[in-house]
C-alpha cells in the first residue's frame, strides 16, 4: 500500500487517479499510524515552500517523515514535495527543509537568462544514473511535464536525471531510499506512469 | 530542451463534443473521453475543454466528463467556458483539471484573476483573450467575440499577467476560421509585453502555418486549434513529426 501525505497542499486528484490507473492500492492520509504501515510514502505539493513546510510541521509530520526515511521507508517527493526533501530553500527568504537530500532550492530566475520563469512545459530527461530503479521503465530523452520557478542546486551526487532549461535542472534525485521528481509524473503521460510504477514496485519489494 | 506544445481544443455541450468528423478507430466521435484518448495517443501535449453548455444540467454532465477524462488521461488539462467566480475554479480543479482558463469572466470582474491566482497559484490561471483590430488597434472582445469591450489588448495582457495569469491564450478573431495562418503581427505585439507562456490560437489551416508560427515567433510556446484537428485536415502525430524534422523541438511519445 502506498500512502500519499495529506497536508492541505495542492490538488491530489491526478496523483490518486494515476495510482488507481496503475492498480496500486493507495490512501491519502495525515495519520501517522497509517503512514507508518504503508510500503512507501509519496509527498506531493504545489505552492509556496514556506507555507508547505509550516503545514508539514504543524502536525509534526516533518520529524515523523525524517524518522521514517531514516528507518528505510521508500519516500518520494513530487514537485514542491521533492524540494522539501533538501536542506533548505531560498524561496522568499530562507527556510529549512527536511534535510534528507543534500542541496538547496534556488530561484531559477536568478540563474537563467532570456527564458520564461516558471518553466512550464515538456522537457527531455538526460540520465546521470541509468541504473536507478526509478528510470527502469523509461528511455533517456523521454519528455516529462514541468511547472516550477525554483530548482534544486548543489546536489550533484543525488542527481539521477536532469533537464536543461538554461541550466541543468535536476529532474529526478535520489539519496538511498529517498527520491523525488521536480516534474509531475502524474501529468507526464505514459512516461510519468512508468516512473510511478517503478517507485511503487520498489516500495512493495517487487524489484 | 523544452518543447513547443500542440494543443487541440474540444468544445463540449451537454457532455458531448460539438464538432468532429469520423476518425478511424473511434466509434463515437462525440464522446469526449474517446476523442481525448485519441488525441493523447496522437501525441497532443495538452488538452483544452471549453464548456459551452448553457444549462445547469449540462454543467453537471460536463463535470462528469471531466472527471472521467482526468481519471484516464495523464497530461495537462485546461478547462474554460463560463468561468466567473473562484467557486468555478474550485469546481473545475476538483474534477482533475490542472488549469482554468478565464475570458469574459475576467472582463466582468478583473479581480477574479488575482483572487484565483492567490488561492491556486499562477500556474492554474490561464487568461484567454479574443482580440480583433478596431481602427488599427488590438481590442479585446467578450462573449465569444461578439461584444467589443473597447479594452486595449496589449494592456489587458500585461495587466492580466501582473495580476497573476500564468499563461495567455491569444485568439485572433481576424484570422479565426480563415485558415490562412496564425496572426503573427498580433502575437508578436503581445509576446513583447509579457513574460509568461503564450499560446497562439486562430488561423491554423495546415502544418506549414505551425512551422511559420514557431520559426517567426520564438517566444510563442504553443499552438492551439480545434476544427483542423477534428476534421483531420491536420493529424497531430504527422504535424509533430514534420515540426521535429524542421528543427522545432517536439515531445515524442
Amino acid at each position: 500500500m502506498i500512502a500519499v501525505v495529506d497536508y492541505g497542499v495542492g490538488n491530489l486528484f491526478s496523483l490518486c487517479a494515476s495510482l488507481e490507473f496503475l492498480n496500486v492500492e493507495s490512501v491519502v492520509t495525515a495519520d501517522k499510524s497509517v503512514l507508518e504501515k504503508a510500503d512507501g510514502i509519496i509527498l506531493p505539493g504545489v505552492g509556496a515552500f514556506e507555507d508547505a513546510a509550516k503545514k508539514l510541521s504543524e502536525n509534526g509530520l516533518d520529524t515523523f517523515l525524517c524518522e521514517q526515511a531514516k528507518n528505510g521507508k521508500p519516500l518520494m517527493g513530487i514537485c514542491l514535495g521533492m524540494q522539501m526533501l533538501f536542506d533548505k530553500s531560498y524561496e522568499y527568504g530562507e527556510h529549512r527543509g527536511l534535510g534528507l537530500i543534500k542541496g538547496e532550492v534556488c530561484d531559477l530566475n536568478l540563474d537563467v537568462e532570456n527564458l520564461k520563469v516558471p518553466q512550464i512545459g515538456w522537457n527531455s530527461l538526460t540520465f546521470r544514473q541509468n541504473e536507478d530503479s526509478l528510470v527502469k521503465y523509461i528511455k533517456e530523452g523521454s519528455h516529462v511535464y514541468y511547472v516550477h520557478s525554483f530548482y534544486a542546486k548543489n546536489c550533484d551526487e543525488s542527481i539521477v536525471a536532469y533537464s536543461n532549461y538554461g541550466v541543468d535542472v535536476p529532474g529526478i534525485v535520489r539519496n538511498g531510499n529517498v527520491c523525488g521528481t521536480q516534474f509531475h509524473p502524474e501529468k507526464s503521460g505514459e512516461v510519468g506512469l512508468n516512473i510511478l510504477k517503478a517507485f511503487v514496485e520498489t516500495a512493495e519489494g517487487k524489484n | 530542451m523544452i518543447t513547443k506544445r500542440i494543443i487541440p481544443c474540444l468544445d463540449i455541450r451537454d457532455g458531448r463534443v460539438v464538432k468532429g468528423k469520423n476518425f478511424e478507430g473511434i466509434r463515437d466521435v462525440e464522446d469526449p473521453t474517446e476523442l481525448a484518448k485519441y488525441y493523447n495517443q496522437s501525441g497532443a501535449d495538452e488538452l483544452v475543454f471549453y464548456d459551452i453548455t448553457a444549462s445547469f444540467e449540462g454543467r453537471a454532465l460536463f463535470t462528469d466528463v471531466l472527471t472521467k477524462v482526468a481519471s484516464e488521461i495523464f497530461i495537462p488539462l485546461t478547462v474554460g467556458g463560463s468561468v466567473n467566480t473562484v467557486d468555478d475554479f474550485d469546481r473545475i480543479l476538483k474534477c482533475g483539471a490542472d488549469k482554468v482558463s478565464v475570458n469574459s469572466g475576467a472582463i466582468k470582474n478583473p479581480s477574479l484573476i488575482g483572487e484565483a491566482a492567490k488561492r491556486y497559484g499562477d500556474q492554474c490561471v490561464v487568461l484567454s483573450m479574443d482580440v480583433k483590430r478596431v481602427d488599427g488597434k488590438f481590442t479585446v472582445f467578450a462573449k465569444g467575440g461578439r461584444e467589443n469591450t473597447g479594452i486595449d489588448a496589449l494592456k489587458w495582457a500585461e495587466d492580466g499577467v501582473k495580476n497573476g495569469a500564468g499563461e495567455l491564450v491569444v485568439n485572433s478573431i481576424d484570422t479565426d476560421g480563415v485558415k490562412g495562418g496564425f496572426d503573427l503581427e498580433m502575437l508578436e505585439a503581445i509576446c513583447d509585453r509579457v513574460n509568461v507562456p503564450v499560446i497562439a490560437s486562430g488561423g491554423a489551416g495546415n502544418m506549414e502555418h505551425f512551422l511559420t508560427l514557431f520559426n517567426t515567433l520564438p517566444k510563442v510556446d504553443a499552438g492551439l486549434a480545434a476544427s483542423i484537428f477534428h476534421f483531420k485536415q491536420v493529424d497531430i502525430m504527422e504535424l509533430k513529426e514534420y515540426l521535429n524534422n524542421n528543427s522545432i523541438p517536439m515531445r515524442r511519445i
